[in-house]
């Protein structure tokens, strides 16, 4: 070593036990740095954060309590609530500002109030379905609620006597009267939307639009006036569905049509090449690759329509018996049910109609889950069983009928 | 260059070009038709509507004449009645809602596409879209029972605090809770619960358009999680949010289950909105169909038109601007 610096030569390869020593000397300096700076952590929770909102949360709980409460002898829960909610954002606010700058403060008070938002979606549905339950459920207990109607008995009868079959009945059948005019209609008006693509193709769309933004009630009063005082029909569950079905063919036509566009065109082109028809192609290549879809848009169009009240009281008229006949004598629905049992000033009445809320919004729950279920494949995806017999198909095409055991 | 002008000219087949028409078969032609004839009963039905509608309604038009939008009072039986006092109160009704459901949607948007964890955030859009499927009349009963006597304290703190400060929040009997419980502002804000799913969604979902490479430039150029937001979220979803309040709008105009459940109908031009009173056109409709006859149920049918005629604008209106900015003309890079 000693040499090597003598004779003025640069550049010698450190010696061995030098280069250990730097090393070391290296790695402890890292060490001891890491040590002083933790590592950044970029998603998470810290502490601090949790401090600043629980400091700010209780520092505002307890002035709130203190001010309100002497200030304001009329107090609500809700009243206190939204007060403690504006001075809990001021104080977090403050207690940010002790360790961060005005940029980072603003966010974290933003986050606060986004958050918030976010939590009152939440607790708004569950607060609603849980409510409808607590209330509910009292009539749900006595199984004569599903298979008896109110024909004989008052709306002050007890909870054990009576029931909604025939707003069930009702129900079901408005809804696949419905489903027969719209489901037909809406898919063949989206195939020609997407397929045919004629001249009109754009005014029709331009229409749809503008049949989306019919208010359900005028949609009702559109039948009512000329079903029903025009053409002198009797009221009836087919008049509802009528005005039901005026809903339901825009939000299927607009879904189908949505769906069909989703389908590739490779497909279409590779069926046209080989010399089908455009309805060969259609049928046996659109369609089927579209399925999934148009079963989502179907279930859609069933879950939108089938808690609509303004329309079924309107023209379905109401009664308390059972009437199996849509066409003739008029016939009370689910939702017209819950509407005719929450403005009677009885509890049992009331109590009635919370029960066959909770029916209409399970029914509502199924179809939509039903819908995202279906709808959540990829249009052209194939089901297991789909793939079998395809697999199926191919065996019989490959293997000649002697060589089959 | 030379010798290939030097060459025989190439023969240009004009005259032998071949002619493609399609013949379609029978079969096809059905397929067409049946397509077509469909589409045309859409539009059959909704000119049908219209027509009715305006039909319908003329009668009424033409015995009040321009007083039909501007009489306050509902008498077919002495022969006055207009829409002005359901039209204020339908705005009444509609400018509540949007009070709160704005906010409360923006922030709920916000926080699904910007804030939330990957866990969750599938799970919201989920919630989001469930609630805009539950019935109006479970927010009409859930109203009544739950939310309308928990706002009857807010409304009076409001006025009896404010009332000095803001004449319009003042009320008669102010000691009284019952001065409350049918007033245009607890019905705005029930129906507000009703749109706030809609506005949220077509929110939520120009947000989570916004491009991604701005997002990340915003963050490496330093900014904070709200400073991205609102130099590239909201810049670039400025038409869906318009779109969005637009679109709840118009469901909240149409609202009647839930306003027929919560108010008393009145026929006055109400300028305090936590009174008790209030009434709006879809309710109405619901309230006064069954004994209207001859020109009273002209007079609902020009109420509806009328009606339609909002909704029909707002939706255009929000539907234009959504499918711009779903294009993404609103960004400038």
């Amino acid at each position: 070593m000693t040499s090597t610096i003598d004779s003025g030569v640069a550049g010698p390869p450190p010696l061995k036990d030098d280069k250990l020593f730097a090393d070391q000397d290296f790695r402890t300096s890292r060490r001891t740095s890491a040590a002083e700076r933790p590592r950044v952590r970029t998603g998470g929770v810290s502490t601090e954060l949790v401090t600043h909102v629980a400091s700010a949360g209780l520092g505002a709980l307890a002035l709130v309590w203190l001010v309100y409460e002497r200030l304001v002898p009329v107090t609500g829960t809700i009243g206190f609530w939204l007060v403690w909610y504006a001075v809990f954002i001021v104080m977090l606010a403050a207690v940010s500002a002790t360790t961060l700058d005005r940029m980072a403060v603003t966010d974290r008070v933003v986050g606060a109030l986004v958050t918030t938002a976010g939590m009152v979606m939440v607790s708004a549905l569950a607060g609603i379905v849980v409510f409808t339950f607590v209330r509910g459920k009292g009539a749900l207990s006595h199984s004569n609620f599903f298979h008896e109607t109110m024909a004989y008995y008052g709306p002050d009868a007890g909870l054990d006597k009576g029931g909604i079959y025939a707003a069930m009945v009702g129900t079901f059948e408005m809804v696949a009267i419905s489903m027969v005019i719209s489901v037909p209609l809406g898919i063949a008006t989206a195939v020609y939307l997407s397929e045919v693509r004629g001249r009109i193709a754009r005014v029709v769309r331009v229409v749809v639009e503008a049949m989306t933004a019919v208010p359900t009630i005028v949609a009702g009063l559109f039948i009512y006036s000329m079903l029903i005082i025009e053409l002198g029909q009797e009221r009836s569950g087919f008049a509802a569905s009528l005005a039901l079905s005026v809903s339901m063919i825009p939000v299927v036509t607009t879904t189908a049509e949505v769906v069909l566009r989703l389908v590739p065109n490779g497909l279409r082109e590779a069926s046209l090449a080989l010399g089908t028809t455009q309805w060969q192609t259609v049928r046996r290549v659109v369609l089927p690759t579209a399925r999934p879809g148009l079963v989502t848009a179907v279930l859609l169009g069933v879950a939108r329509i089938i808690g609509e009240t303004s329309p079924v009281l309107l023209v379905a008229g109401s009664t308390n018996e059972l009437n199996y006949d849509p066409f003739h004598g008029p016939q009370i629905s689910l939702p017209l049910f819950v509407f005719t049992g929450m403005r009677q000033p009885l509890d049992v009445a009331i109590s009635r109609a919370f029960g066959a809320g909770i029916v209409l919004l399970t029914l509502v729950v199924i179809f939509f889950a039903l819908a995202r279920i279906i709808g959540g494949r990829a249009p052209g995806h194939t089901s297991r069983r789909q793939q079998r017999r395809f697999a199926r198909n191919a065996r019989a095409l490959t293997t000649t009928p002697g060589e089959q055991p | 260059m030379s010798t290939l002008t030097e060459g025989p000219p190439a023969p240009v087949p004009v005259r032998d070009r071949r002619v493609i028409k399609s013949r379609p078969t029978t079969s096809d032609r059905t397929f067409v038709a049946a397509a077509r004839s469909a589409a045309v009963s859409t539009l059959v039905i909704m000119g049908l509507i219209g027509v009715f509608l305006a039909i319908g309604a003329w009668p009424a038009i033409k015995q009040q004449g321009f007083s039909f939008v501007t009489e306050s009072q509902w008498l077919p039986e002495a022969g006055t009645f207009g829409i002005s006092s359901l039209l204020w109160g339908t705005i009444l009704v509609g400018l509540f809602a949007l009070i709160v459901a704005v906010p409360v949607s923006f922030g709920a948007a916000l926080f699904i596409s910007e804030y939330a964890p990957r866990s969750i955030k599938k799970a919201l859009v989920t919630i989001v879209d469930l609630m805009a499927a539950v019935p109006a009349v479970i927010y009409a009963i859930w109203a009544l029972f739950f939310l309308q006597e928990r706002l009857l304290s807010v409304a009076q703190w409001l006025s009896v605090h404010l009332s000095g400060l803001l004449p319009f929040l003042s009320v008669e009997v102010p000691d009284s809770p019952s001065s409350y419980t049918s007033s245009a502002f607890i019905a705005g804000v029930a129906v507000g619960f009703v749109v706030m799913p809609t506005m949220t969604s077509v929110m939520r979902e120009v947000f989570s358009q916004a491009p991604t490479g701005e997002r990340e430039g915003a963050i490496a150029l330093g900014a904070t999680r709200w400073g991205m937001i609102r130099s590239v979220v909201i810049p670039f979803g400025r038409a869906g949010i318009i779109g969005g309040i637009m679109l709840g709008l118009g469901r909240a105009l149409g609202e009647t289950i839930v306003v027929f459940a919560i108010i008393s109908p009145m026929f006055e031009f109400t300028t305090h909105p936590l009174e008790s009173g209030t009434n709006t056109i879809a309710a109405h409709i619901a309230i006064r169909y069954s004994e209207s006859s001859g020109v009273a149920l002209s007079g609902l049918l020009g109420a509806g038109l009328i009606l339609f005629l909002f909704t029909l604008v707002i939706n255009t209106f929000a539907g234009v601007v959504v499918s711009r900015s779903r294009s993404g003309a609103a960004t400038e890079i």
